[in-house]
């Protein structure tokens, strides 16, 4: 017996970014009453991933990855959704009209990935300073080669 | 199930966020519970600090509640809007503890992961690490081979882990509440149970203690006893906190009916544990989704009625009681065995092999440097901890590091409740929620 919940594999879909709010809709309907999380993964310096054969025919891996992990508290189960968004368009539906969660989630994306949630109520920077330039956890954004930046310091 | 907001309950915020009429719950979508009430600010520091001087009589105040102050559990701000006493929205501002240690987590190795998440919830570090730890070892295919010793080892930690970390919860709540002794009594006993992390992992908080392929060492000798000694202690001073808060009319008076939230708003707002359990959802991931071996053993969910901050104070209370049962089982089913898995690639050689061999002095030395490598991939993994589900969301490039490590913190989604349960209450109310939120701000900001 495995240590962890799923026994089974992980319920995980690819999903296009157009089919987004329509796949949440149709996932919330279904059972997932509570999306339990919601990140992104910037692909920059690692862009190849396993794919099955399926899913590599009708999907095309982009720089960001936006996965949402979904609960069904009713039937006991998770999905995750793995969503591409492209570094020249980073913006994507927010899924805070179906999930309010999200909010703080999608925040908490959008000022770490610059990734701009569209329908978001307030998308600003959650845990950075308001005036902070760049996007930290972006790969091309290194530890330490950006200097340290203080509001209101004399220079 | 219909609930409806009493009128006395909702306060016309005239916002901009549209009409605030009341509305039958059932008949909302999940973007309407949060919106309908205007719970939340939504304006910028800057916008707030142009308001400062513009402020009139008639008008609401802004004022800033935190980030130092005392009741603000670390260095939580909330921008509340005040019309008298009574608070109308109010915004969360975190991330004054922000160190970036997603990022920080990119470049340690999963063998020094460990010392990372332990430091994000402080008050129940040993769950940060059991989610981890779980997730690095689903990467590596490694999940199903733990021995059973240390995954009762895992079981028996995270439970005391719970029981201080609702023991911290216990202390802080009656000290924000006004019961000052809580205080003494809550830390006292929490101490306790440090002094025994402290003789099995070497240290009180941050244990790096559970470690991808089983635990970091063997239970010490006498552990057995120290364990007996907390259950048998525990029991007497539970009653006399029962006796110094449950019944204790004004503790009630703080409590009962303050920051209500409903079963429909938490689920839309992602809360769980004991937010999410005080509306009466039986919603325990130890339950439902059930990891490690805890469907080999007995206990009970405790639930709530209410919502209010009074269900979650006793529902913490009873968790105490229930970790003991579950406890009391694992000290009577603890295995013998390994207590940490016999594969090569994770676990590192005995300190004795070293003396002896080459071979195992050049594999403790890979290991401690390099690390080892994890297939590609991504895994979530999701654990109940004292304040609701953490999960640990990592993505492999197959690498020693982690390519993207992330925590979906409890505290941070949890947080998102507060405007909703403050939202009509007084200001000193608003003290009462955040302590029944109980954030821990290392997890928030990470």
């Amino acid at each position: 017996m495995t240590q962890t919940a799923g026994h089974v594999a992980d319920d995980v879909r690819f999903v296009a970014k157009a089919d987004y709010l329509k796949t949440l809709t149709a996932l919330r309907s279904e059972g997932f009453e509570m999306c339990a999380d919601l990140t992104a993964v910037d692909f920059l310096t690692h862009p190849g991933r396993p794919l099955s054969a399926e899913v590599a025919s009708r999907i095309t891996l982009e720089r960001f990855e936006l996965v949402v992990n979904l609960l069904s508290l009713s039937q006991r189960r998770r999905v995750r959704l793995r969503v591409q968004i492209s570094e020249s368009d980073t913006s994507i539906d927010s899924a805070f009209d179906l999930y309010p969660g999200t909010e703080a989630m999608e925040r908490e994306v959008y000022d770490m990935f610059g990734i701009t949630f569209t329908g978001h109520p307030d998308l600003t920077r959650i845990l950075m300073p308001e005036d902070w330039i760049g996007f930290p956890l972006r790969k091309d954004y290194s530890q330490g080669n950006i200097p340290v930046q203080f509001k209101g310091a004399a220079s | 199930m219909t609930i409806i907001k009493s009128a006395t309950e909702i306060v016309s915020a005239g916002t901009s966020e549209g009409g605030q009429e009341l509305q039958l719950r059932a008949d909302m979508s999940a973007k309407a519970v949060l919106r309908e009430s205007g719970a939340v600010l939504r304006m910028s520091e800057s916008q707030v600090a142009s308001l400062a001087d513009t402020q009139s009589e008639d008008q609401t105040m802004i004022i800033n509640m935190g980030p130092q102050h005392p009741s603000t559990h670390g260095v939580l701000r909330l921008m509340l809007e005040l019309k008298g006493e009574t608070v109308l929205r109010c915004k969360p501002v975190i991330g004054y503890l922000h160190t970036g240690m997603e990022k920080t987590g990119e470049s340690l190795t999963y063998m020094q992961g460990g010392t990372n998440v332990t430091r994000m919830d402080y008050a129940s570090p040993l769950n940060n690490e059991l989610v981890f730890s779980m997730a690095t070892e689903k990467l590596l295919g490694i999940d199903g081979d733990i021995p059973e010793r240390a995954v009762w080892i895992r079981m028996m930690l995270s439970e005391l882990n719970r029981i201080s970390s609702h023991l911290l919860f216990m202390a802080t709540n009656g000290m924000d509440i006004g019961a000052v002794s809580m205080m003494l009594y809550g830390f006292r006993e929490r101490e306790e149970v440090l002094r025994f992390f402290q003789k099995v992992t070497g240290l009180r908080m941050n244990h790096n203690f559970i470690r991808p392929g089983g635990v970091a060492a063997d239970l010490p000798a006498g552990w057995r006893d120290d364990v007996l000694g907390l259950l048998d202690a525990l029991p007497e001073r539970l009653a006399e906190y029962e006796i110094l808060m449950t019944g204790q009319p004004i503790w009630r008076e703080r409590l009962q009916g303050v920051g209500v939230i409903t079963r429909d708003e938490a689920i839309a707002l992602s809360a769980t544990g004991p937010i999410l359990r005080s509306t009466g959802l039986a919603w325990d991931l130890r339950r439902d989704l059930p990891y490690l071996r805890y469907d080999e053993v007995e206990f009970d969910v405790i639930v709530g009625s209410y919502g209010d901050a009074f269900d979650r104070y006793s529902i913490r209370l009873n968790e105490i009681r229930e970790s003991m049962r579950i406890v009391r089982q694992i000290l009577d089913r603890m295995p013998q065995g390994d207590y940490r898995i016999q594969d090569k690639k994770v676990t590192p050689p005995p300190r004795g092999r070293i003396d002896e061999s080459m071979e195992a002095l050049i594999h403790h030395f890979k290991i401690f440097t390099e690390g080892f490598k994890v297939p590609e991939g991504e895994a979530y993994v999701a654990i109940e901890s004292p304040r609701g589900e953490i999960g640990c969301y990592i993505a492999s490039d197959g690498s020693a590091t982690p390519y993207r490590m992330h925590v979906r913190a409890p505290s941070f989604v949890n947080i998102q409740t507060m405007p909703l349960m403050m939202h009509g209450g007084l200001i000193a109310d608003a003290v009462a929620v955040i302590s029944s939120v109980d954030p821990v701000l290392g997890e928030v900001d990470r």
